[in-house]
């Protein structure tokens, strides 16, 4: 009898530090790609080191599902540079060049006008209601490099999220269930 | 340890970094590529030149622009996107740059052009500084590759002026 029960502790605590195992694994999985994302966000400055281009209006340049790498230093703006702004009351940033820069002499604060190459005017329509110029505070970051239609992964994801949900699902079964 | 799941796993894994490698060798060899681009620029006219009713000063002007960017095209330049733009200082800033003219080289076979166009964008200025204002042209270009970093030069042509009076 005591043999038989000390099989079936074995085996329980087995299991117990089997699932324990999985569920750290899986935190690891978790905050490595968390770690890996607010590095990201030291080294470049910008608060979002990654984007996704969504719309065609920077073709033939970036397509929608190219990504971007965004950098944000301190160096001047500087007409031709590609940057990701923000407009106010626009949820979703935008990728668009730079065609016009005015620097001020003694503040050295910027008044940028941008355009996408691929749209025939420029951006002013885009911007808030009577808004002329973008700041300083509304750009993000500018684009410094570029990968081509890794950013589908995304797209597809937000577009069709049940098709997110059951990658989730499917990559966590996986974990459960693999035995090493 | 030999399952379908492992081996598939190893094969995609093996397979996303061999790629990565490619694309990070790629841009690398960009910097192999040593360019030698020339530009010229001529202003052929002043088509009109004239104070807006805000006080802005705004210029429109026929330029001549012809250039050689073959050098800049390596296998991994997906376009190469060329402006003009004007720069000068004014007593109240430090940097005005305007775009002026600008176009995609989808290839090298298009990189040698000369072009005689007035300028696409409006030449306005923040005030009313423009009359006998001394500028330089400026042609910037900016290397977008089929994959990785981006980068970017130009060549200033200085010496430009405007007329003294508004016409």
């Amino acid at each position: 009898m005591g043999w038989i029960g000390e099989t079936v502790d074995s085996i329980k605590s087995l299991q117990i530090r089997q699932v324990l195992t999985q569920a750290v694994s899986l935190g690891m999985i978790v905050t490595s790609a968390l770690i890996i994302w607010k590095a990201l966000m030291c080294v470049t400055g910008s608060e979002s080191p990654v984007v996704v281009v969504l719309s065609g209006s920077m073709e033939p340049g970036f397509k929608r599902g190219d990504i971007l790498f965004l950098h944000m230093s301190k160096d001047p703006i500087r007409a031709g540079e590609i940057v990701v702004f923000n407009v106010d009351g626009r949820e979703i940033p935008i990728v668009h060049r730079v065609i016009k820069v005015h620097e001020r002499q003694d503040t050295g604060e910027v008044d940028v006008l941008t355009k996408g190459d691929n749209n025939y005017g420029d951006d002013r329509l885009l911007y808030a209601h009577g808004q002329l110029w973008l700041q300083r505070h509304h750009i993000m970051g500018r684009a410094v490099g570029f990968l081509p239609y890794v950013g589908w992964v995304t797209i597809i994801m937000t577009e069709k999220p049940i098709i997110k949900y059951i990658l989730i699902g499917a990559l966590g079964l996986l974990v459960i269930t693999s035995k090493d | 340890m030999h399952s379908f799941g492992f081996r598939a796993n190893a094969l995609l894994t093996f397979s996303v970094t061999i790629l990565a490698l490619l694309c990070a060798i790629a841009s690398l060899s960009d910097n192999l590529n040593s360019p030698s681009p020339s530009a010229q620029v001529q202003v052929l006219n002043i088509n009109w030149f004239q104070k807006q009713p805000n006080g802005n000063d705004e210029v429109s002007m026929t330029l001549n622009i012809s250039a050689d960017l073959q050098s800049l095209f390596t296998w991994n330049t997906k376009q190469v996107f060329v402006f003009l733009a004007a720069e000068y200082e004014t007593p109240k800033n430090s940097l005005n740059q305007i775009s002026l003219w600008d176009g995609i080289i989808p290839s090298k076979e298009h990189a040698r052009f000369s072009i005689h166009t007035s300028n696409k964008y409006r030449l306005i200025d923040q005030g009313s500084n423009f009359r006998g204002k001394e500028f330089n042209l400026t042609l910037h270009w900016h290397v977008m590759p089929k994959t990785g970093k981006m980068f970017a030069d130009k060549i200033v042509i200085p010496g430009y002026r405007l007329p003294k009076e508004y016409r």
